[in-house]
């Protein structure tokens, strides 16, 4: 991979199971990514903030704890208001294909389910990530 | 208005895309560094280094909060290594630093070691850089300890804590690490631990007998912390801010601030010119016809480094 790319994984909320996202996060590695693993019980606000401050591409969220309809939007808007929209924000869990069209029709990337092949995820940010933030002019 | 102009108003998301622009080496930032480079030179910087899962990033977190408290601004950077085998990295120092942000004014960026020869990330400087020119009164530093990379940190910093464990070795391995030369505070942390009591009289009697407990007029300190309860940190920041009045003292006298800035070009120079000249001397493939040539018995390494070596004039 040319571009380093950077993912932003973040397990938000309350339950605590993190071996999804642990193994999400080794294979983004091993696939050349840069990925910052934030920890457990992060608010939307600490995402967003960390996701700023490391200029990330992407964040991964994993939420199993069914609060995914108001945690998705959550960070959604945060991202907006903040003017980082140009970062992808994709995710998993247990969501139901009703829920994950939901936020995807609102804006959000792809959102896989539980037994989603890490290579899937892979492939799909490869082919989502190239070209997606904005450039700015920086002198 | 461009990022700089936004980053000159301290719009931390400019500040951080500034940061990215350095690391991914981006056309022009050298023009931006030295745009930057004198804007303020007021930040003390901290760099914390030792084995792995020695505890850094957690005494990190409780340095930052004895200075947030204070009521002094943080800039943090945390270097993980990249694999060298697939180019990817896994950057979890923020873990260890989840509740800081709601303490002060903190910024921490994580960076890969990218390519750089399995050292401190060669970028790590320019990115303090910013970090300076933006403002932060405190940058810490935390890097993996192998070889290099310390040597890298403690050039870079003004007081460079190293941080040891019962369970990484006795103080010989230390010695051998080349970790005395570098340390101006030794912290052996997870005092909880067994062993813990036994190194730090170790490492105390290795200073004694080495005569390296005094360097430049400084007596190296050797402090018990248990970093995840908060224990000795106040001994710890204590010490630091002993050291800093120790290297501004050090700064007045004639010659040291030279001596720094001398090391700082000459480290820079140094990797500007590594590249470039052996991108003019490797250009288009050269490289793998001399592999050829050395694979076949033809050549050997030698010569065509003697070869090469020849066609550099200035
Ligand atoms: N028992 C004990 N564990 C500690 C102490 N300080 C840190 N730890 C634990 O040691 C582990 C590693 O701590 P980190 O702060 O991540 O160590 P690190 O040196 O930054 O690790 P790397 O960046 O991976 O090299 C964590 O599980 C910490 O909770 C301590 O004083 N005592
Ligand atoms: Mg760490």
């Amino acid at each position: 991979m040319e571009q380093k790319f950077r993912i932003l994984l973040a397990k938000p909320g309350l339950d605590g199971h993190d071996r999804g996202i642990k193994v999400i996060a080794a294979a983004l590695r091993d696939a050349g990514f840069e990925v910052i693993y934030t920890g457990l019980r992060q608010t939307p606000e600490q995402i967003v903030e960390a996701a700023i401050q490391e200029d990330v591409d992407a964040v991964g969220m994993s939420i199993l704890s069914g609060a995914h309809m108001t945690l998705f939007p959550a960070v959604m808007k945060l991202l907006k208001e903040k003017g980082a929209e140009d970062i992808l924000l994709f995710g998993g869990g247990i969501i139901s294909e009703q829920d994950a069209k939901k936020l995807q029709e609102a804006g959000c990337g792809r959102i896989f389910g539980p037994g989603a092949p890490t290579q899937t995820v892979i492939e799909y940010l490869k082919d989502t990530l190239p070209g997606r933030r904005k450039r700015e002019s920086i002198l | 208005m461009t990022v700089l102009d936004r980053f000159y108003k301290k719009d931390r998301s400019a500040l951080s895309r500034i940061i990215s622009f350095i690391e991914n080496r981006e056309d022009g930032y050298l023009e931006l560094l030295s745009r930057i480079y004198n804007i303020s030179s007021n930040s003390y910087k901290i760099g914390i280094t030792g084995p792995p899962g020695s505890g850094k990033s957690t005494l990190v977190d409780k340095i930052a909060i004895r200075y947030l408290e204070k009521g002094f601004s943080v800039g943090i950077i945390a270097v993980d290594p990249t694999s060298p085998f697939t180019g990817g990295a896994l950057l979890g120092d923020r873990i260890r630093m989840q509740d800081l942000a709601s303490r002060g004014e903190v910024f921490i960026r994580s960076m890969a070691t990218r390519g750089s020869g399995g050292g401190l990330s060669e970028a790590t400087r320019e990115v303090a850089i910013a970090l300076e020119s933006y403002g932060f009164d405190i940058i810490l530093i935390e890097t993996v300890g192998v070889g290099q990379v310390e040597l890298d940190v403690a050039g870079l910093c003004d007081s460079t804590v190293v941080a040891l464990v019962p369970e990484s070795g006795d103080s010989v391995q230390t010695l051998k690490a080349g970790l005395m030369e570098i340390a101006n505070i030794f912290v052996v942390n997870k005092a909880d631990r067994e062993g813990s009591g036994r190194l730090v009289s170790e490492l105390r009697l290795m200073l004694e007998s080495r005569g390296q407990k005094q360097k430049e007029g400084w007596i190296l300190p050797v402090i018990k912390t248990e970093a995840i309860n908060g224990v000795g940190i106040d001994t710890l920041t204590d010490k630091i801010i002993d050291h800093r009045k120790h290297v501004e003292n050090l700064y007045t006298q004639s010659g040291y601030r030279e001596k720094r800035v001398k090391s700082e070009l000459i480290t820079i120079l140094d990797r500007k010119i590594r590249a470039r000249v052996l991108k003019e001397l490797l250009e288009d493939n050269s490289v793998d016809s001399y592999v050829k040539q050395i694979v076949n018995g033809e050549s050997d390494p030698y010569s065509i480094t003697e070869k090469l070596m020849r066609k550099i004039t200035i």
